[in-house]
């Protein structure tokens, strides 16, 4: 590639230098988030351009994003995947900025000036809203917090749970997110013990009433969003019986055409029939229950008679289309309605990624606009894409998919910015301040960070709590103390 | 602490460990047993234990503990409700596993026969071939009881491996090229078919590389990594779970 270059003495010299097909100086990157987006693209960053540097900036003291506070406790072998982020952070080319937040704490402009690339992995930290009746109503959480509850997320600390004035919790949602919310709910509070469950949520779950939990979807088994393995689990849990309607069951073509095309819908649906059958044939000697239903979407939630508290659901039969738009059938209200009485109501109809300030925003699908990973500016500006501005993983796809769907992701978004680097696109002619930069923009504003070691301390510690009381961790759930684990032996 | 025989229908599948003796296991009344070795920050470590799947309960056990690739483990005991295990120089003698949840607890033993280091070395190999997405390809000798996750990983063969073999993610997936391969191959079980199902590319002759495990028919294999080329659309994008 050749560029013309200003300083005529050296004008040959660099005409040479350009020529190779290298950026003059070696890429500063700058990752914010640092969930397996952020660690994917990081690794592949990093393996793609030899000399480039990652910085990854994490609001949180604590790095890995839903892999520590997503994953439910009785799924450790899922988390394992931390040990190859920590790999990634081991690297003498990375580093974590913990404790910082885009938006509060830096800008994107800041990021835009002391780097030559940014890459938002910050993912999806609030709700799609149903957008019905009573939604406000005091018993009703979505369950993305009720899951950060659990998993000792700092924000979770906010909900206000109760579980012991009811015995019926109604779950609104059937995807995994669901089915890990009722399977907290329902599960032996001996089966959580020794796991990293927040100790707040397993002294709650202990004194918990609830004994029933309806897990609502608007459409068939076909559809659900679940996948096999968690619902086979969930079938296997001892004293819990499970009810699924056999009349649920009945197929349409339409459905054999989405089944042929999807294996997993396939195998969930066979599941679903072996617990039909299931369910005809238990005893009723068990406790607890959970029970599938199809086909109902939620019109309204209902008051209890205080009035402020939730008291059940207001529930529209619905029947699927038929055709098939964008690989989905859609369900569509009878006008018959049916009301389903409960004490919780969780909403589990899908997460959704915050705007910030400085970036494009997609209302609509709650993603930044993008190309391949390739920001879009407003229609309004001259250039097709934001120079130097990328997006990976919930934040570019919308909340879909599982921790090895963004390894895909983060390729797609590394080879855009291959082919940038490649077309000029995307310069590092010139050189940035990249990490030491961003230090004194943190010192200027008395704003102490959290380096990969100081997450190490937090960890083992962590780790040490644990041993004391028979559990793999046990996490230190207030943002403070996660702080002043870390400041106490600083290296 | 006491050992029971293992009752033979609560085995499904074999993943071999990454001991020379994990042979061994599969003699006598088991049908394929399953070990996975691993060692995590997140504190879980040591040898998995799968239990038919289908059951009335879900037996899955994080037991012992050890470290992952290497081919000895130390002796360590875990309090009664999990488990532990005893190895004797470098032959997995037996093991305690705890059922998650259940206390319910379960042993096997291992013939006494020894396999001694010398004979790891001389152990037989097999030639596999690793296609990457760019078609080049790696040609690599792997040990009898290998799995081509490990495999891939020795021979620096860019195999993802998040869950590290223990049939919780999908990002191991190959493609076996050749159906005649594919069919000498055991029928994936229901843990494995369950990723599957979410692994990108998916064909008619995908696998799981920490689920394939080198044997002697095997000789000549060739597993493709999948195409990593797709355009991630969120506009008409099927959502997929999570």
């Amino acid at each position: 590639m050749m560029m013309r270059c200003k300083s005529s003495g050296n004008h040959l010299w660099v005409q040479l230098r350009f020529f190779c097909n290298k950026s003059s100086y070696p890429l500063h990157i700058c990752i914010v988030g640092s969930g397996p987006a952020g660690f994917y693209t990081a690794d592949k960053l990093m393996k793609r351009f030899g000399q480039a540097k990652v910085n990854m900036l994490e609001r949180l003291p604590t790095p890995f994003g839903l892999v520590r506070s997503g994953v439910a406790p009785d799924h450790p072998e899922t988390k394992v995947v931390v040990n190859q982020f920590s790999r990634v952070a081991a690297s003498d080319r990375f580093s974590l900025i913990g404790n910082v937040s885009l938006g509060k704490d830096v800008s994107v402009e800041d990021l835009r000036k002391l780097y030559h690339v940014v890459v938002f992995a910050y993912g999806a930290e609030s709700d799609r809203e149903l957008g019905i009746k009573g939604e406000d109503l005091k018993g009703v959480h979505s369950a993305r917090e009720f899951v950060w509850w659990y998993n000792g997320h700092p924000d979770g600390l906010k909900l206000t749970l109760d579980l012991e004035r009811t015995d019926t919790a109604v779950i609104l949602g059937q995807g995994n997110v669901a089915l890990d919310a009722a399977r907290i709910l329902l599960r032996p509070t001996e089966d959580l013990m020794q796991t990293d469950i927040a100790e707040h949520a397993l002294a709650a779950l202990r004194r918990s009433q609830v004994r029933k939990v309806f897990l609502v979807g608007r459409r068939g088994p076909v559809q659900a969003a679940c996948t096999a393995k968690e619902l086979r689990e969930i079938l296997g849990i001892k004293g819990l019986n499970v009810f699924v309607q056999e009349a649920d069951l009945v197929t349409s073509p339409a459905d054999m055409e989405e089944m042929k095309l999807n294996r997993s819908h396939k195998r969930v649906y066979e599941l679903f029939t072996k617990a039909a059958m299931k369910s005809l044939s238990e005893s009723v000697g068990n406790e607890k229950e959970l029970h599938f239903v199809f086909f109902r979407a939620p019109s309204a939630i209902l008051p209890c008679d205080d009035k402020v508290h939730v008291g059940g659901v207001s529930l529209e039969k619905t029947t699927l289309q038929g055709q098939i738009i964008n690989g989905q059938q859609l369900a569509v209200g009878t006008g018959v309605f049916e009301e389903l009485a409960c004490g919780l109501v969780l909403k589990s109809i899908g997460y959704k990624s915050k705007l910030v300030a400085g970036l494009p925003f997609d209302l609509k699908k709650g993603v930044i606009p993008n190309f391949q990973g390739r920001v879009l500016n407003d229609e309004a500006q001259n250039s097709k894409y934001e120079k130097g501005l990328y997006v990976v993983g919930w934040l570019k796809r919308g909340p879909t998919g599982i921790i090895g769907t963004n390894m895909i992701c983060a390729e797609e978004v590394v080879e855009s910015i291959a082919q940038d680097l490649e077309q000029g696109l995307l310069t590092s002619f010139l050189d940035v301040p990249g990490y030491f930069g961003l230090l004194e923009l943190l010192q200027d504003k008395a704003i102490q960070f959290l380096s990969f070691d100081d997450w190490q301390k937090i960890n083992q510690e962590e780790i040490r709590r644990g041993e004391l009381k028979g559990k793999i961790r046990e996490k230190i759930v207030r943002t403070e103390e996660q702080l002043e684990v870390a400041r106490k032996v600083r290296v | 602490m006491t050992s029971k025989p293992l009752l033979h229908n609560d085995l499904v599948s074999c993943n071999k460990t990454h001991t020379a003796s994990s042979s061994k296991l599969l003699d006598g009344d088991y049908r394929r047993a399953c070990g996975r070795l691993y060692q995590s920050q997140v504190g879980i470590s040591g040898v998995e234990v799968f239990t038919k799947s289908g059951s009335s309960d879900n037996s899955r056990g994080f037991l012992s503990q050890s470290k992952l690739g290497r081919e000895r483990f130390n002796e360590l005991t875990f309090p009664m409700s999990s488990s532990f295990v005893r190895r004797e120089r470098s032959n997995l003698t037996c093991l305690y596993a705890a059922h998650l949840g259940q206390r319910r607890t379960f042993a096997f033993e291992q013939s006494s026969n020894t396999i001694s280091d010398k004979e790891t070395n001389e152990k037989e190999t097999i030639t596999v071939t690793f296609v990457d997405k760019d078609g080049d390809e790696k040609i690599i000798k792997v040990p009898i009881g290998m799995s081509m996750l490990e495999a891939a990983h020795k021979n620096d063969v860019e195999l993802e491996g998040a869950c590290e073999g223990s049939l919780a993610c999908s990002t191991c997936h190959v493609i076996v090229m050749d159906d005649d391969y594919y069919e000498k191959l055991p029928e994936p079980i229901d843990e494995e078919n369950d990723m599957l199902d979410l692994a990108f590319g998916l064909t008619e002759t995908s696998r799981l590389g920490c689920q394939v495990i080198a044997k002697p028919e095997l000789d000549g294999i060739r597993l493709a990594l999948p195409a990593a080329t797709r355009n991630f659309a969120v506009d008409g994008h099927v959502p997929k779970p999570h």
